[in-house]
Order: C-alpha cells, then sequence, then structure tokens
C-alpha cells in the first residue's frame, strides 16, 4: 500500500511541496497569475499571440445581462458557458444541442431556460471562482471534436495536457473522460488519463484512479492504437504559451477541433502531478535538464530539444499495424 | 538565491526563543511544568499604637525579594491614612501618614511570598564603620578585654564573631561580659563591640516563619561581613552561623524596623500561614517588574490574560495544520477552519463539540440543499444558511436543555460565519464531486481539528505557551522550516506507489 521516498526519488517523481517551492514559487510570477486565472483574459491575450482557442461568442457580467442569455445563443446549435475565474473545471456547462429551447448537455440531461440562467447566475456571484469572488460568464463555441477520438471517450471533449516548463514542452498527457468523470477530463474525478510520448504523440501508458489501463473503461476500446495528428502544430503552440504569459511552469490544455486543429483551452499556472502517473515516470530528470539549458532558445529549438530528449516508446501492447507506423512517425521525427 | 537569509532568520528566531524561555524559567523560577506546587507564605503585620491627637507618621520597614523567598503582592489596610511606598538607602518602607488621630490605632500590611528554592545571596554594600566609639570608664576596659579574648582564638571576622557571641553565651560568660550586658542590650553590644574590633556589622531584623504562629515578634540578627564583601548571619543569642531556611529578612539596613511620630506604644507584631499552591497560579502572583525581558502577559489585567490565553494557543493549532497538510498531505475544508473548529471544541469538550457540530452540519447540509433550488444569490444564500445555522443551534440548545442535557447548551460557541461557511463549501463539494469527496475533505477537517484540539487543550502546552512567550519564536521558527520542505508528503507515498511497480 505504500512505497518508499527512496523508491519515488529513484523514478524522479515530484511531490506537491517540491512543486509548490521549487517550480511554482520560483518560476510563475504572481503578478501573471490573473492572465491564466481569468480565462477571459487567457482568450484576449492568446488572441493577441495568434494562439487558436475557441470562438467567443459573448460574455455575461452583470445580473441583469443574465437575462439576455438567450438572445446571446440564438440559434446557435450547442455552446459553452464557463466561469472566467473557474478552477478545477468546476461550473462548466456544455450544452450539445438545443432542441424547441430545451437545452441538452451530453449526458442527455435536459434544461430549461431558467436553469441556464439560474447557472449564469450563480457564476456572476462567485460560486465557481477562487475564493468566491464575483465573476464573469464566458460563452464559448462548441468544440468540434475531432472523431479520432470518438471511441476514446465517453461523452466529453478529450483534451491534452502538456508541462511547459521555461518553454520547453516537458511532459504530456490526454484525458479521456468516462462515465465515472460525468463527462470531465479530471483525472481525479475519474477521468483516464494517457501519457503521450514528447516526441511522437502516440500513447505511452493509461491509468485511471491512479491505477494501469489499457482501455477505455466505457467504450472499451484499447489505447496503445491513440496517436494525436498535428501533434507538433500542438507542441508549439504549447511551447509559444510561454512567451504569451511569462509563466515558468505551466500547465496548458488543449482541445483537437476538426476545422480548426489544436486550440488552446486554458492556462493553468499550478498543473497537477497526475501527469507522472499517466507517463509511468517522474518530472524531475526532465525539469532537471531544462534548467542546466541556456535562456533564449526560440519556440522551434524548444520543441525540437524536447522531442530529441524526451522520446519514449510505449509500454502498451500495441496492434501490429499501428506499431510499424509508429516507428515510421519515430523515424521521420528524429 | 541563497537560502543563507532564510536559515539565518529561523536559527535566530529558533535561539532567541529558547533563550528568551530559559531566561524565563531560571529569572523568574516559571517552572516547565503546570503541575508543580509551589509554597506560599501570607504574613500579616499588624502596627498598634496610641495616637494623641496631633499628625501622625508611621514608617515602617518592608521586605524585599532575598535569597529563598519572592514578594508575589502586597496589600494594605488603613483607614484615614495616606499610604506611600519609599525606597532609598534605609531600604523599603511604607509611610503611613495622617493629619490628626487619637486613640488606638491600627495599621495592616500583608506580603504573600514565594518560596524559591535556588535563590542567591545578594551582593549588599557593607555598612562604613562608626568613627568613634566611646566607652564610659568600666566598660572600656571590659570590652577591650572581651574583644582581645576573642581576637586570639580567630582567624577572620566570621571566626572572630562567633568567639565573640560565645563569650556572651551560657557557661562561657565571663564577668566582662556580664558588666557590658547591664549597661547594653545584647544585639547592640556585640554590633559595638565588632565595630570596635574593625569589624564591619550590622544588626537586622528577621522573622522566623512558622506555619499557623500569630502574635510574632521581629528577632534580631547579627549581619558580619568579611573582608571579600560576602556576609553571613549569625544568631546573637547561640552564636549560631548562617541563616535558618525560614528566616524572613523583613530589614536589613540596620534601620528602625518601625518609627511613629505622633503615637506612644507602638508595636508591630505578625501573624503567618502557609499554603501549597499550582506553580502556574503563583507565577500569576508575581509582581511585574517594567523590564523589557519581563515581558510578559501576566502584566495586563485579568481579563484580557484570559483573552490571551486563547489567543497565544492559536499558533499550536497552526502548527497542527501546517503538519498535517505539508508532512502527511491531509485535506481540510478551508485551511485554518479546522483550528477555529479546535478553538470551540475546547469550550464545547470534545465530545459534545463533535456530536453538535455534525448535528449543524448534516441539518444545514439538508435545509441547503433547498436553498440551492430557490435559485438565489451567493451572498443572499450564504446569508440565509447564517440564519438557518443560528435557528438550528437554538433549537438544539432548547431540546437539550428540556431533555435535562445541559452540555447541549455550550453548542452556542460554535462560531457561526464559519459553520455556514463550511456547510456552502461542503454543499457545492457534494453537488460537484459527490458525497466522496465530501466526506475526504469534512472527515480530513474534522481529524485535524480534534488533533488540533488535543494539542492544544494539552495542559502543560497552554501552561508553556501562556507563560513562555519565547515559544512563539519557536513555533515561528518551526512553521518557517516547514514551508521550506520540499520532501514527499506522507499520502504521497501512497498515491504514487503504483508508479514504482513497473
Amino acid at each position: 500500500m505504500w512505497t518508499t521516498p527512496g523508491k519515488l526519488r529513484a523514478k524522479g517523481i515530484i511531490g506537491m511541496n517540491r512543486r509548490n517551492i521549487r517550480y511554482i514559487g520560483r518560476y510563475n510570477d504572481r503578478h501573471l497569475y490573473p492572465l491564466v486565472d481569468d480565462k477571459l483574459k487567457t482568450k484576449l491575450l492568446a488572441h493577441e499571440y495568434g494562439i487558436t482557442t475557441p470562438a467567443l461568442i459573448g460574455t455575461v457580467a452583470t445580473q441583469f445581462g443574465v437575462k439576455h442569455i438567450t438572445d446571446m445563443i440564438a440559434g446557435l446549435s450547442g455552446f459553452v458557458i464557463k466561469p472566467a475565474k473557474g478552477s478545477g473545471g468546476k461550473g462548466i456547462l456544455v450544452i450539445e444541442r438545443v432542441e424547441d429551447n430545451v437545452y441538452i448537455k451530453p449526458s442527455g440531461a435536459r434544461l430549461e431556460r431558467v436553469d441556464l440562467e439560474r447557472h449564469v447566475s450563480n457564476i456572476l456571484s462567485g460560486l465557481y471562482s477562487l475564493g468566491g469572488t464575483p465573476d464573469v460568464a464566458v460563452v464559448e463555441a462548441l468544440i468540434n471534436f475531432d472523431e479520432t477520438f470518438a471511441e476514446y471517450t465517453y461523452e466529453g471533449v478529450p483534451d491534452i495536457r502538456v508541462i511547459v516548463f521555461k518553454g520547453y514542452p516537458v511532459m504530456a498527457m490526454m484525458r479521456l473522460s468516462t462515465a465515472a468523470s460525468d463527462g470531465k477530463a479530471n483525472l481525479h474525478q475519474g477521468a483516464v488519463g494517457v501519457g503521450v510520448d514528447i516526441a511522437s504523440g502516440t500513447a505511452l501508458r493509461g491509468v485511471q484512479f491512479d491505477r494501469p489501463r489499457t482501455d477505455h473503461p466505457d467504450t472499451r476500446h484499447e489505447l496503445a492504437s491513440l496517436r494525436i495528428p498535428g501533434w507538433e502544430t500542438l507542441l508549439t503552440l504549447a511551447a509559444s504559451c510561454y512567451e504569451m504569459t511569462g509563466l515558468g511552469y505551466l500547465g496548458t490544455d488543449m482541445v483537437l477541433d476538426r476545422e480548426h486543429g489544436p486550440m488552446l483551452l486554458e492556462l493553468n499556472a499550478r498543473p497537477g502531478l497526475a501527469i507522472q502517473m499517466a507517463n509511468g515516470e517522474g518530472l524531475r530528470p526532465r525539469l532537471d535538464l531544462i534548467e542546466r539549458q541556456a535562456e533564449g532558445a526560440d519556440v522551434a529549438a524548444r520543441v525540437a530539444f524536447a522531442q530529441q530528449h524526451f522520446a519514449r516508446s510505449g509500454e502498451l501492447q500495441p496492434t501490429p499495424l499501428p506499431q510499424s507506423e509508429r516507428l515510421a512517425a519515430d523515424v521521420q521525427d528524429t | 538565491m541563497s537560502r543563507l537569509p532564510f536559515y539565518l532568520l529561523t536559527g535566530i528566531l529558533l535561539v532567541a526563543g529558547i533563550a528568551l524561555s530559559i531566561h524565563r524559567h531560571i529569572q523568574f523560577e516559571v517552572p516547565w511544568t503546570p503541575g508543580e506546587q509551589r509554597q506560599v507564605w501570607e504574613i500579616e503585620a499588624q502596627v498598634n499604637f496610641s495616637a494623641q491627637g496631633d499628625p501622625v507618621l508611621v514608617d515602617m520597614a518592608l521586605p524585599s525579594h532575598q535569597q529563598g523567598y519572592r514578594i508575589l503582592t502586597e496589600n494594605t489596610a488603613s483607614s484615614g491614612y495616606g499610604l506611600s511606598f519609599l525606597e532609598d538607602q534605609r531600604g523599603r518602607r511604607a509611610q503611613w501618614s495622617t493629619r490628626e488621630a487619637a486613640g488606638a490605632q491600627q495599621l495592616y500590611y500583608s506580603a504573600q511570598l514565594l518560596v524559591v528554592p535556588d535563590g542567591r545571596p545578594r551582593e549588599i554594600q557593607p555598612p562604613p564603620l562608626p568613627d568613634n566609639i566611646h566607652w564610659e570608664s568600666p566598660f572600656a576596659s571590659a570590652a577591650n578585654q572581651v574583644i582581645e579574648h576573642a581576637h586570639q582564638r580567630s582567624a577572620d571576622p566570621f571566626t572572630f564573631t562567633r568567639e565573640l557571641v560565645r563569650d556572651f553565651t551560657g557557661d562561657r560568660q565571663g564577668e566582662n561580659a556580664r558588666l557590658l550586658l547591664t549597661q547594653f542590650d545584647r544585639t547592640p553590644l556585640l554590633v559595638r563591640l565588632l565595630n570596635e574590633a574593625g569589624v564591619h556589622a550590622r544588626e537586622v531584623s528577621g522573622l522566623l516563619l512558622e506555619d499557623g504562629r500569630r502574635r510574632q515578634n521581629l528577632t534580631s540578627w547579627l549581619q558580619v561581613f568579611g573582608e571579600d564583601g560576602k556576609w553571613v548571619l549569625f544568631n546573637p543569642r547561640t552564636g549560631e552561623q548562617g541563616r535558618p531556611d525560614n528566616l524572613l529578612l523583613w530589614e536589613d539596613r540596620g534601620q528602625a524596623v518601625l518609627e511613629v511620630q505622633g503615637g506612644i506604644n507602638s508595636n508591630i507584631s505578625f501573624s503567618m500561614i502557609q499554603h501549597n499552591q499550582p506553580a502556574a497560579a503563583a507565577v500569576r502572583n508575581q509582581l511585574a517588574d517594567n523590564t523589557l525581558l519581563n515581558f510578559s502577559i501576566h502584566s495586563l489585567p485579568l481579563e484580557e490574560q484570559a483573552l490571551f490565553q486563547t489567543i497565544l494557543l492559536i499558533p499550536i493549532g497552526a502548527l497542527v495544520v501546517v503538519f498535517l497538510r505539508v508532512l502527511v498531505g491531509i485535506k481540510t475544508s478551508g485551511t485554518f477552519m479546522p483550528v477555529l473548529i479546535a478553538l470551540a471544541f475546547i469550550q464545547t469538550t470534545l465530545l459534545t463539540g463533535l456530536v453538535g457540530f455534525l448535528l449543524v452540519v448534516a441539518v444545514g447540509l439538508v435545509i441547503r440543499s433547498y436553498l440551492s433550488h430557490l435559485n438565489l444569490l451567493l451572498v443572499a444564500r450564504v446569508s440565509a444558511v447564517i440564519i438557518t445555522v443560528i435557528g438550528i443551534i437554538s433549537v438544539f440548545s432548547v431540546l437539550s436543555y428540556r431533555f435535562g442535557l445541559n452540555a447541549g447548551l455550550t453548542i452556542t460557541f460554535f462560531p457561526m460565519i464559519i459553520l455556514s461557511w463550511t456547510i456552502e463549501r461542503m454543499s457545492i463539494l457534494w453537488e460537484e464531486e459527490g458525497p466522496k469527496e465530501v466526506l475526504i475533505q469534512g472527515g480530513g477537517s474534522l481529524l485535524t481539528a480534534v488533533l488540533a484540539y488535543l494539542a492544544m487543550n494539552n495542559p502543560w502546552v497552554r501552561h508553556i505557551t501562556f507563560n513562555f512567550l519565547g515559544v512563539q519564536m519557536i513555533l515561528m521558527s518551526l512553521i518557517l522550516l516547514l514551508g521550506n520542505y520540499t520532501g514527499y508528503r506522507l499520502l504521497e507515498l501512497r498515491r504514487f506507489k503504483p508508479v514504482t511497480e513497473d
């Protein structure tokens, strides 16, 4: 049931205390936090830096404006309402379809107009925001997620978390929502985390509730063949968030849109440590290596460096065909 | 980035905290444990005299801190008299004065004295020798012979004194001694002879402490100074050397104990009683010297002291929280909410506190789940929860009182705003993360609160935090050190275990 600190250290696992003091405390300036804690700010900033994000439909900032939410979303087939300062996926409402003024969630739950208004009102009064401060509701276009992942997810949109340290993408994982996680992509709620090879964008290892998994618990689809298209674009997007925010230790959450390719969903100045579980490897050796690199490398050089040094081969048993594909991809990448 | 200033700061805090605590322990005899009993003497001096209808001035010597005894408190009772305490080269004195008094007068002075086992004798300046001691003709030669006799059989002032007193005592009492005693009182005579022989000495007055004695008088003692400034007491009646353990020096400057102007037939008598009291109480009664090092909560009025007793415990609770979060990794709802709950537990006792807390939160959660259907603004909803909590507490108090459970009344000690926020947070947690997370965080909060309560309610911890302010510095440095810990948390050893299993 318990392991020893020595074993964890040998694996290079970093704990909460070390993350907080050594990385977040040292590399993330407090005054930069609002850039990532406020999703609206992140969105506007990303627009400035040419980083694609889901289209902004509108914002609601006053209780008075709550009544106009239906005007704002009139004619849309699907949309997402989220609190600008929410954390941990709290308060995000996804509406997949609209039928005769009934709003249908991915789970099939049907909401009325008043339910929508109450949700927005709750967001404004700070129910989901850090410290309960008054907040702004952001309405975004629904992401048309890439059909290649349909088999790997249940209800929600799978997203890709990349840890970016001093501008280098150091570790990545894909988060697949499950029935247990209620369509949310948070690992502690029961989503499946799949470690992703930085070099090739292929699956390394899967975990749910911190225990290894080789298939998706709901769709029963095996995880080994998972491969993220447009991987290098995605890494470049993630790495350029360093210039955009100035935060040295950053969690970037990306999604793949059918038409627009990789998109930045949100940023996190205090990314969790579960990514180590999904990769079966600690962050420490990679962070130590990056700390020894000289400053000033550009985005392309940083991505290339990461792909060269952090290449891993998966421990999942893949089917023969995807393996040959992946080998080919590896040869191309290096 | 150098961590040197950090370690320097924590080091200084730690050393200063320990040094302050040890200083308080040694200098003010504050014990390390609360259970220790200390002996305390209550002594009452009664001054009697007859006034003549004229202005009256009564001047009385007072005892001061000395080897073996420390004065805790002193009080006087003297209606119609003005009173002032003086401290000059004549030592500590009390002066009563009135414009007009007639008939029998009684003045009271009482003091509480703490028995201090290991006090050191105080350094005193020896009194100067009188310039010229004049003897009448028959006594001069007698005195010379006595001095000569004692001098031959002695080596230093102390042995000389012993021999001298012996010559005036019992079988060895010679003709010369008897002659001198017809003219002089014993103790002044001995001082006179000692001074004649060039020995610094004076008469001091002391009180022999015996439990439950009344109408006691002061006895006179010889204070003899050696060549190096050390002094020794001699019993002028037996020649015994050294201070008896139960001797309290009332007047130690060679002055009159009592001087009355405007009155006759004055006398002073003493009654005394001894009792044991807990060391903490004895410490509380200590007179506060206004020095910086004696910076102490005890100099505040009693009401503020009681307040501080609680406030000074909060760092202990904070340390428990820091320990459990940083080293163990327990999740709590609201960082320091458990400390506030623990403070409430101190008032309610643990079991009633736990039951009351769970009842209020459980009922509050049920009502809160209804409130969430009403679609209210956050502030209004939390306010509604606050009123609900007050309602729940009132109902429980009345019910428990009706059923004869007086313990239930202490439920009112819970901080209601904190309870309301706890209910609000738990409710949101329930909706978003499910009941499991509520159990984890609620259980973590309660566990932390119980541990903080056990630490804060420990009599030894209460004694130490209240009596040693230096402990706050030690706690500060410990918390700073914990804030610097980058190692694994205990629960992470379990969380990350699957990674190490490959």
